[in-house]
C-alpha cells in the first residue's frame, strides 16, 4: 500500500519536471522553440509567459495536492477518526475565486494587444513583399504579383524583409504553417485571407499545411528559403530570364488532385481567380483524359509514398 | 442522386477488400458472431436474453448495456489508436497507408467521442441518478430505452463500414469542403453522417428525459441544492444537450442534403458556405465537451466526499461553477478555429471567453482540494482514478488556457500539442471520470466489489502509460509536428519521441486488459456486497440492496439533508418509526417496440448511406409504424409489483 502511494507522489513530482522541460529547455530545439522571425519571436514570447504563470499554477496546486493526500491518508493511526463536516469558508472561496481571475487578466491582455498587433505589418517602415499563396490538392503554389513570378512547393523571400502572404485555396482547406517563423493561418476557398511573416535572417525554413486536406495531405511539405535581399533581387531576374512561362493548361493541370515537385514559371497566367473550382474537380471525378495523364506525372515523382497508393480520385 | 429504385453499388465494391487486417477483422466478426448464437443456443439462453435484457425498460439495465456498448466501444476505438501509433512510432513506416490512417483517425476519433465518452457516462447517469434522487425510473422508461437502442443503431451503422463500404476519411471534425461529395464521394462521408443522426437523437431524448426526471421525480424533501453533485451534473448536463444537440441534428441534415441530393449549402458553388459547419459543428461540438466532462465532474465530486468521509467542501460553489461552466459552453465555440480569419476583435473575444472558463474550473479544483482537507482518505480503486484526475486535468486545463491565448494558438492549433491537450482532458476528465464512476458503483450494479489488487493494478499501467503517450506530445507539437499526417521524414528528429508515445500507448492498452481481467475475476472471486452500502457511502442509491431490486425503493425514503443516506445513518436510533406497510408499486412493461424501431432505423439508414431509397424509405416507414403501433398500445404499458413480492425482495436482502 504505502509502495503504492510513493510511486504517486513520483509520479506527481516528475510531472512538473516533464513540463518545465517541455516549455523551455527542450534538447531539441526546432520549430515554435526556434524563433527566426520577429512575429515568432513574440509568439514565442506569450507562449512562454502563459507556461509560466501557468506551471505556477500546476506547482502551487500540486503542492496543496500532495500535501493532502500524505497528511490526510488513513493509516492505522487514525482509525476511528470523524471527519469534520465543514462545508464552506467564505474567505478562502473569495480568495480562490479570485486568483484564476487575476492570471486570466494576466494573459488576457497581453493575447489582446498582440492579437491586433499581428494583423500589421511586424516591420512597419520597411516596404512589404506580397505573395500569393494558392493551396491546391495537395501542393502549394506561390505567385509574386510585383515579380511576375510562380514557384511551386518552395518559397523564397528576401530576408528582414516583412512578407504579407494572401492565402487562398482550390479545393480542400488547409493551413499555411511556417513554425519558424510564426503562426499559422488557413486558406479557403472562396475567402482570401493574409498572413504577415518575417524572416530575421537567411536560411531555409520547413513550412506545411497544418489542416487535414485529404490523401496526400501529409506531402504538402515546402520550403521556406530566406535570402538576401540582393540575392533574391537576383534570383527573381534569374528567374524570368530562365524559367518557362506557366500556360493556361499547366496552371488548370495543376489544381487538381496529385503530388507535383518543385516548380518554377517565370510567368503565370493573368486568369481572373476562379472561384468556381468546383468544375475542375466535377471533371476530375469523371476521370478526364487529362486527369488521367497526370496520374503518369505523378509516379515519376513519389516523394517517399508507398506504392501502394494512387493519388487520384479516379479509382 | 440516384433513382429510387436503383441499388447501385459504390465504387469500390460493397465489401471493403484488398487490405489483410479487413480480412482478418471479416473473419472475426464472423467467429465472434458464430460463438455469441451457439453460446446463447447452447445454453438456451435467447428468451432470457429477450425477456430481461432487450426489452427491458428498467434504468439501471439500460445503464448497463450503456456502458457494456461503451467498453467495446473503447476497444475499439482503442485498437483504432493502436494502429495509429504503431504507424507513427518511427519515420516513414508503412505499416497503414495514407487512406488506412485517414479512415481510422476519422473513426477513433468519432467512436471515442460518440460512441464509448457518450454513452458511458449515459449509462452512469441511469445507473445512478434514479437511485440518488429517490425515484423508481426515469420520467419515461420507454422513452429511455429507445434513447438506448437509437444510440446502438447509430453506433452498429457507423461501426459497420470499416468492413462494408468503406470507413469516412474526413477527419471526425467532417470539415467541408474536404466531406463534400466532390472531394469524397462514395458511403464512408454518409456513414458518418447517418450514424451520428440517428445516435444524436436518442442522446436528445436522453436529455429531455434526465431533465425531467430531476425537475419532477426527486423524493420528496430533495430540494434543489440537497441533490447530491452527481445529479446536479446530470441536470445541467441535460439542459446542454437540449440545447447543443439539436445543432448536430440541423448540420448533419444539411451536410446529408448536400451530399445525397445536390444541394450546395456548404459547397462553393451556389452561394453556400464550407465555414457554416465549421460554425455549426463547434457550435454544437463545444458545449459537447462539457456534456462529457461534467458528469466526470460530478462523479469525481461524489467519490473523493465518499473516501474522504467528508461531506462536500463548497457544495454551493461546486453548482454554480458548473452553471457557469455550461453557459459559457456556449460562447466560445470559434476558438476551434482562430486560424480561420475572423478578424482580432472576434477573436479576442473567443480567447477572453475561453479564459473564463478556468475561473469556475479552479474554484471546482481548489473545492476538491478542501474536500480533502482533514478528511480520512481511503485510496480505494475509485479514489485512485479520482484522485489521478486531479493533476491530469490540471495539465489539460491549463495548455487548454495557454490554447486560449490566440496569437500563440496560431502555433499551437492542429499541432500535437492540441492533440496532447485534449486528450488530456478527455482522457484524464471523462475517461478517468468514467473507471471512477464504474468502479464506485459497480457493487451497486452487479452486488460484488471488484477486485482491489487487479483494479489498482489496471489503474497504475493505464495511468503511467497514459502520461508517458501524452506528455512528450506536447514537445513534437512545439517542434511543429501536425496531426492528421500519417508519416514523417526521418530529417524532423522527431523519431524518438514518437517511439516514446507508442510505447505508451501500449503500455494504456494493457492496462486496459488488465481492467477486463479484473472484471472476470471478480465476477467469479470477488468480494459480495451484502449490506448495499459498499463504501459506507452518502447518497441514498448506498441505502438499497446490490443490486438494487427491478422497482428501486420500497418506500420512497423521505429526504431531510444533503448527503441524505449519511445523514439518515447519523440519525438512526435517534427517533424510531414503524415502518410503513408496503403498498403495491406502478411500474412499467418491458416492450419489443424500441429495439424493433431502431432496427428499422438502422434500415433506414443503411439505405440512405448507399443511396439505396427504396431500402431507406421501407426502413422509416417501419419506424412511423412502430410510432403508431405505440401510439394506439398505451394500455398495457404498465403494471403493478404486488405486496407480496415487494415483501419477499425486502426480506431477501
Amino acid at each position: 500500500m504505502f509502495g503504492k502511494k510513493l510511486r504517486r507522489l513520483k509520479q506527481a513530482a516528475i510531472l512538473p519536471g516533464l513540463f518545465l522541460l517541455l516549455t523551455g529547455c527542450a534538447p531539441i530545439k526546432s520549430g515554435v522553440l526556434n524563433p527566426q522571425g520577429p512575429v515568432a519571436k513574440k509568439q514565442l514570447d506569450l507562449i512562454l509567459w502563459t507556461s509560466g504563470l501557468m506551471l505556477l499554477i500546476f506547482v502551487v496546486v500540486g503542492i496543496l495536492f500532495v500535501y493532502m493526500l500524505v497528511k490526510y491518508r488513513a493509516k492505522p493511526e487514525n482509525e476511528g477518526y470523524e471527519p469534520p463536516e465543514v462545508h464552506e469558508n467564505k474567505w478562502l472561496e473569495m480568495i480562490w475565486t479570485a486568483i484564476p481571475i487575476v492570471i486570466v487578466a494576466l494573459i488576457a491582455v497581453p493575447t489582446v494587444t498582440m492579437t491586433f498587433d499581428l494583423e500589421k505589418s511586424p516591420s512597419p517602415h520597411k516596404k512589404p513583399l506580397v505573395i500569393e499563396v494558392t493551396s491546391a490538392d495537395w501542393k502549394w503554389i506561390f505567385k509574386y504579383p510585383e515579380q511576375g513570378i510562380e514557384t511551386v512547393n518552395y518559397v523564397k523571400i528576401p530576408a528582414d524583409v516583412p512578407i504579407r502572404f494572401e492565402l487562398n485555396a482550390v479545393g480542400a482547406m488547409n493551413s499555411f504553417w511556417v513554425p519558424e517563423l510564426g503562426g499559422q493561418e488557413y486558406t479557403m476557398p472562396g475567402m482570401s485571407m493574409k498572413l504577415w511573416l518575417e524572416a530575421d535572417k537567411p536560411g531555409t525554413y520547413v513550412g506545411r499545411s497544418a489542416n487535414f486536406s485529404g490523401r496526400g495531405f501529409t506531402h504538402m511539405q515546402f520550403d521556406v528559403i530566406a535570402q538576401k535581399e540582393a540575392d533574391f533581387n537576383a534570383w527573381v531576374e534569374q528567374v524570368k530570364k530562365t524559367a518557362p512561362k506557366q500556360t493556361e493548361a499547366q496552371w488548370k493541370k495543376l489544381l487538381q488532385p496529385g503530388l507535383v515537385g518543385e516548380q518554377t514559371y517565370s510567368s503565370y497566367p493573368k486568369l481572373k481567380e476562379d472561384p468556381n473550382m468546383n468544375h475542375d474537380m466535377k471533371d476530375m471525378d469523371h476521370g478526364t483524359s487529362e486527369a488521367n495523364s497526370m496520374n503518369h506525372d505523378m509516379s515519376g515523382m513519389n516523394h517517399g509514398m508507398d506504392g501502394s497508393e494512387t493519388m487520384t480520385h479516379m479509382e | 442522386m440516384s433513382s429510387l429504385f436503383s441499388f447501385k453499388m459504390p465504387e469500390h465494391g460493397f465489401f471493403v477488400t484488398g487490405e489483410p487486417m479487413i480480412y482478418m477483422a471479416d473473419v472475426l466478426i464472423v467467429l465472434v458472431t458464430l460463438g455469441i448464437i451457439f453460446v446463447l443456443t447452447y445454453f438456451k439462453k435467447w428468451r432470457w436474453l429477450w425477456d430481461e435484457w432487450l426489452t427491458t425498460v428498467d434504468h439501471k439495465r439500460i445503464g448497463i448495456m450503456y456502458i457494456i456498448s461503451a467498453l467495446l466501444m473503447l476497444f475499439r476505438g482503442g485498437v483504432d489508436a493502436l494502429l495509429m501509433r504503431t504507424q507513427l512510432a518511427w519515420p516513414g513506416l508503412n505499416f497503414l497507408n495514407a487512406q488506412h490512417y485517414d479512415e481510422i483517425f476519422t473513426t477513433h476519433g468519432t467512436i471515442m467521442i460518440l460512441f464509448m465518452a457518450m454513452p458511458f457516462i449515459v449509462g452512469l447517469m441511469n445507473v445512478a441518478v434514479p437511485l440518488q434522487i429517490g425515484a423508481r425510473d426515469v420520467a419515461f422508461p420507454e422513452l429511455n430505452a429507445v434513447s438506448f437502442w437509437l444510440f446502438f443503431a447509430g453506433a452498429m451503422l457507423f461501426n459497420i463500414s470499416f468492413v462494408i463500404g468503406g470507413s469516412p476519411d474526413a477527419g471526425w471534425t467532417s470539415y467541408t469542403p474536404l466531406a463534400g461529395n466532390e472531394l469524397d464521394p462514395g458511403p464512408g462521408e454518409n456513414y458518418y453522417l447517418l450514424g451520428l443522426q440517428i445516435a444524436g437523437i436518442g442522446t436528445l431524448m436522453t436529455g429531455i428525459n434526465f431533465l425531467v426526471t430531476i425537475i419532477k421525480m426527486r423524493a420528496p424533501g430533495m430540494t434543489l441544492m440537497k441533490m447530491p453533485l452527481f445529479t446536479w451534473s446530470t441536470l445541467i448536463t441535460s439542459v446542454i444537450i437540449i440545447f447543443a444537440f439539436p445543432v448536430l441534428t440541423v448540420a448533419l441534415a444539411l451536410l446529408t442534403i448536400d451530399r445525397l441530393f445536390g444541394a450546395h449549402f456548404f459547397t462553393v458553388t451556389a452561394g453556400g458556405m464550407p465555414m457554416m459547419w465549421a460554425n455549426l459543428f463547434w457550435i454544437w461540438g463545444h458545449p459537447e465537451v462539457y456534456i462529457v466532462i461534467l458528469p466526470a465532474f460530478g462523479i469525481f465530486s461524489e467519490v473523493i466526499s465518499t473516501f474522504a468521509r467528508k461531506r462536500l467542501f463548497g457544495y454551493r460553489a461546486m453548482v454554480y461553477s458548473m452553471v457557469a461552466i455550461s453557459a459559457l459552453s456556449f460562447i466560445v465555440w470559434l476558438h476551434h478555429f482562430f486560424t480561420m480569419g475572423q478578424g482580432p476583435w472576434i477573436n479576442s473575444f473567443f480567447g477572453v471567453s475561453t479564459m473564463l472558463i478556468a475561473i469556475p474550473t479552479g474554484v471546482k479544483v481548489f473545492n476538491w482540494l478542501l474536500t480533502l482537507h482533514k478528511g480520512r482518505i481511503e485510496f480505494t480503486q475509485p479514489m485512485l482514478w479520482a484522485l489521478a484526475f486531479i493533476p491530469s486535468f490540471l495539465i489539460g486545463g491549463v495548455t487548454g488556457v495557454m490554447l486560449a491565448a490566440v496569437p500563440a494558438d496560431y502555433q499551437y492549433h492542429n499541432s500535437y500539442f492540441l492533440i496532447s491537450h485534449f486528450h488530456y482532458v478527455l482522457i484524464g476528465g471523462t475517461v478517468f471520470g468514467c473507471f471512477a464512476g464504474l468502479t464506485y458503483w459497480w457493487p451497486k450494479m452487479f452486488g460484488h466489489k471488484l477486485d482491489e489488487r487487479l483494479g489498482k493494478w489496471a489503474f497504475w499501467v493505464f495511468n503511467i502509460g497514459f502520461h508517458l503517450c501524452f506528455i512528450p506530445m506536447y514537445l513534437v507539437g512545439l517542434q511543429g509536428m501536425t496531426r492528421r499526417i500519417y508519416t514523417y521524414p526521418a530529417e524532423t528528429g522527431w523519431g524518438p519521441i514518437n517511439m516514446v508515445e507508442t510505447i505508451g500507448a501500449f503500455i494504456m492498452g494493457i492496462g486496459f486488459l488488465i481492467f477486463c481481467y479484473c472484471v472476470y475475476y471478480s465476477a467469479r472471486f470477488g468480494e459480495r456486497d451484502v449490506t448495499g452500502d459498499a463504501w459506507d457511502g452518502r447518497t441514498l442509491e448506498w441505502s438499497l440492496s446490490s443490486p438494487a431490486p427491478h422497482y428501486n425503493f420500497a418506500h420512497i425514503p423521505k429526504v431531510e439533508a444533503l448527503d441524505a443516506w449519511w445523514h439518515m445513518k447519523k440519525e438512526k436510533g435517534k427517533k424510531k418509526e414503524k415502518p410503513e406497510p408496503y403498498k403495491p408499486i406502478h411500474m412499467p412493461n418491458n416492450t419489443g417496440m424500441p429495439i424493433v424501431m431502431s432496427a428499422f432505423m438502422f434500415v433506414a439508414g443503411f439505405g440512405f448511406v448507399f443511396e439505396w431509397y427504396l431500402l431507406a424509405i421501407g426502413g422509416l416507414i417501419g419506424v412511423l409504424l412502430c410510432m403508431l403501433w405505440r401510439s394506439f398500445n398505451d394500455y398495457d404499458s404498465h403494471h403493478y409489483v404486488s405486496v407480496e413480492e415487494i415483501k419477499k425482495h425486502e426480506m431477501a436482502s
